[in-house]
C-alpha cells in the first residue's frame, strides 16, 4: 500500500485524508496516533509524525493536548475542494495523454465516460455532501 | 538535536589497505539510522570504532560527548550485535541472556523473554548446536531487550527467513515508538528497511556517499523510459546516473526532484516515469561513484535479471 518514489509522509498524510473523504473517520472524531500510523504501515514513527504534523498545519487535524489528535471540523470541505483542483491534473491529464496515444479523441472520451458511469450503481453526490454536514457525532476513531 | 556520537576525520588503516578514509558525520539521539553499504565498505569497522572494538589510526570518536574507550560509563549505554558474535563452547542462549541481564541497566527481562518465544528460541541447546538463524536470533533479542541507548545491529539478519526477520521489524518500531533510543541497523537488504530508518547513512570505500534523511532521498531519482530521442530530449543537463537501451526504447535514471511541468513535459513526449526506490539509488549512486564499476557490472545484472 506504500508506493516507491514518494515521500512517505505525505502518503501517511494522504490516507488519513482520503479516510476523512470516505466518511470512515468523522469530523471532531479522534485520529489514529502517530504510533498507531506506524506500527500500520510498518514506518519509522518520525515519519508518521511528520505526516501528522504537515495535517495539522494544513488544519485538517487538530490537537488536545494530552488525548490526542482530532479531525477538525470544516476539514472534510477542505479536502474535498482540495482534492476537486487537483482532479484535472491527476486523472484527466493523463487519461487525456493516453487518449491520444490510442486516437481517441475528445468525444470519444465522454461517450466511454457516460457508457461506463451508466453501469456503475452510482451514488449521488449530493447525499455525500449531506452527509458531511451531519458529522459530529460518529466517534469511531482508529477505524482502519 | 541532541547528538548521540560525533565522529571526526576518523581513519582507519590495516597495513596497506585503508578501510576507512577520513570520514566525519552525527548521529543524533533517538533516531533510527539505516548505515548500508557494499560488503568491505567500511561500516563494520566503523561501529566497532565507536563501540570501543577496535581501534582508530587518526580522528577523533566520541559517544555522548565523551570518548568510549575502555570507558564503562559509556560503553554499558551501548550494545553492538555483531553478524558473527562469538561465544564461549558451552555457552547456551540462557547463559548469554543472563550476561546481558547483568550488563545492560536497561534490560527488560519480560520483553525477552516474549523475544524468545516469538523466535521460538530454544534457550537450553547449546549455542554452537543453533542453526544460522537462531544464532542471529540470540543477537537480535540481546539487541532489542538491552534497550541500549545506542543500539549497533550489524547485519543482524543472516540466516532469518522472511517470516523472522519481520517479526525484528515489526518488534524493534513498537519498542522504538515506547522506548526511543539511536538505533544503527547495518542492512545489506536496503528495501526491507528502507521504511524503518529515518536517516540513511552510505558508505562506499571508506568514504561516506550519502548522509540524509530518508524521506528526502525517496523521490530524489526518476528513471524516464520511452523513446530514445525523446529521453535525450528531456534529459536536457540533468545529471544521468544510470543508462540502458533495448532498441529503440531507453531507461535512464537522472537524479533530481519532477516538477509539475517536468511531468507534463514528460506526458507530451510520450515518456514514462518509473520510481526508483532507495535501493536501486543506492546501487546506482554507488556504481556511478566508482566510475568504471557501473559500465564492468552492467552485463553481469543483464545476465542476472
Amino acid at each position: 500500500m506504500i508506493e516507491e518514489g514518494r515521500a512517505l509522509f505525505l502518503q501517511i498524510a494522504e490516507g488519513v485524508e482520503d479516510s476523512i473523504i470516505d466518511g470512515s473517520l468523522a469530523e471532531e472524531a479522534q485520529a489514529p496516533s502517530t504510533n498507531e500510523l506506524a506500527a500500520f504501515f510498518r514506518i519509522n514513527p518520525a515519519t508518521a509524525a511528520k505526516g501528522v504534523n504537515m495535517l495539522v498545519e494544513k488544519g485538517v487535524l487538530y490537537k488536545r493536548r494530552g488525548i490526542g489528535m482530532f479531525v477538525a471540523p470544516g476539514a472534510r470541505e477542505l479536502l474535498l475542494a482540495e482534492r476537486r483542483t487537483a482532479f484535472a491534473d491527476r486523472f484527466v491529464e493523463p487519461l487525456l495523454v493516453e487518449a491520444r496515444k490510442l486516437g481517441l479523441g475528445p468525444d470519444d472520451l465522454s461517450r466511454l465516460i457516460l457508457e461506463r458511469a451508466s453501469t456503475h450503481a452510482t451514488a449521488p453526490a449530493r447525499s455525500e455532501r449531506q452527509r458531511a454536514e451531519v458529522s459530529g457525532t460518529n466517534t469511531e476513531g482508529a477505524s482502519r | 538535536m541532541t547528538l548521540a556520537i560525533e565522529v571526526k576525520n576518523l581513519t582507519k588503516r590495516y597495513r596497506d589497505v585503508v578501510a576507512v578514509d577520513d570520514v566525519s558525520f552525527t548521529i543524533e539521539k533517538d533516531t533510527i539510522y539505516g548505515l548500508l553499504g557494499r560488503n568491505g565498505a567500511g561500516k563494520t569497522t566503523v561501529m566497532s570504532i565507536l563501540t570501543a572494538q577496535n581501534f582508530a589510526t587518526a580522528g577523533q570518536v566520541s559517544v555522548f560527548g565523551e570518548k568510549p574507550y575502555e570507558n564503562a560509563r559509556v560503553l554499558s549505554r551501548m550494545c553492538f550485535v555483531r553478524e558473527s558474535q562469538k561465544y564461549p563452547d558451552d555457552a547456551k542462549p540462557s547463559h548469554a541472556f543472563r550476561s546481558a541481564r547483568l550488563f545492560f541497566p536497561h534490560w527488560d527481562e519480560p520483553f525477552a523473554q516474549r523475544l524468545i518465544a516469538d523466535f521460538q528460541l530454544p534457550v537450553d541447546r547449546r549455542i554452537k548446536k543453533l542453526s544460522r538463524g537462531q544464532l542471529s536470533a540470540v543477537g537480535v533479542i540481546i539487541g532489542l531487550a538491552s534497550r541500549a541507548e545506542i543500539t549497533f545491529f550489524d547485519e543482524p539478519y543472516l540466516g532469518l527467513d522472511a517470516v523472522a526477520r519481520q517479526i525484528f521489524y515489526d518488534r524493534l518500531l513498537e519498542d522504538y515508538s515506547e522506548h526511543p533510543r539511536t538505533v544503527i541497523l547495518s542492512s545489506h537488504l536496503i528495501d526491507e528497511v528502507s521504511n524503518l530508518i529515518e536517516r540513511v547513512l552510505v558508505i562506499d570505500r571508506g568514504r561516506i556517499l550519502m548522509d540524509e534523511t530518508t524521506d528526502a532521498v525517496r523521490d530524489r531519482a526518476s528513471t524516464i523510459v520511452g523513446d530514445s530521442a525523446a529521453v535525450e530530449k528531456f534529459i536536457g543537463d540533468r545529471e544521468v546516473i544510470h543508462r540502458e537501451s533495448l532498441g529503440r526504447v531507453t531507461a535512464v535514471t537522472v537524479l533530481g526532484t519532477l516538477a509539475a511541468e517536468d511531468r507534463a513535459r514528460l506526458g507530451a513526449l510520450g515518456l514514462e516515469i518509473a520510481p526508483v526506490s532507495l535501493q536501486q539509488l543506492i546501487v546506482r549512486l554507488t556504481q556511478h561513484a566508482n566510475g568504471d564499476a557501473a559500465h564492468t557490472t552492467a552485463p553481469i545484472e543483464e545476465v542476472t535479471r
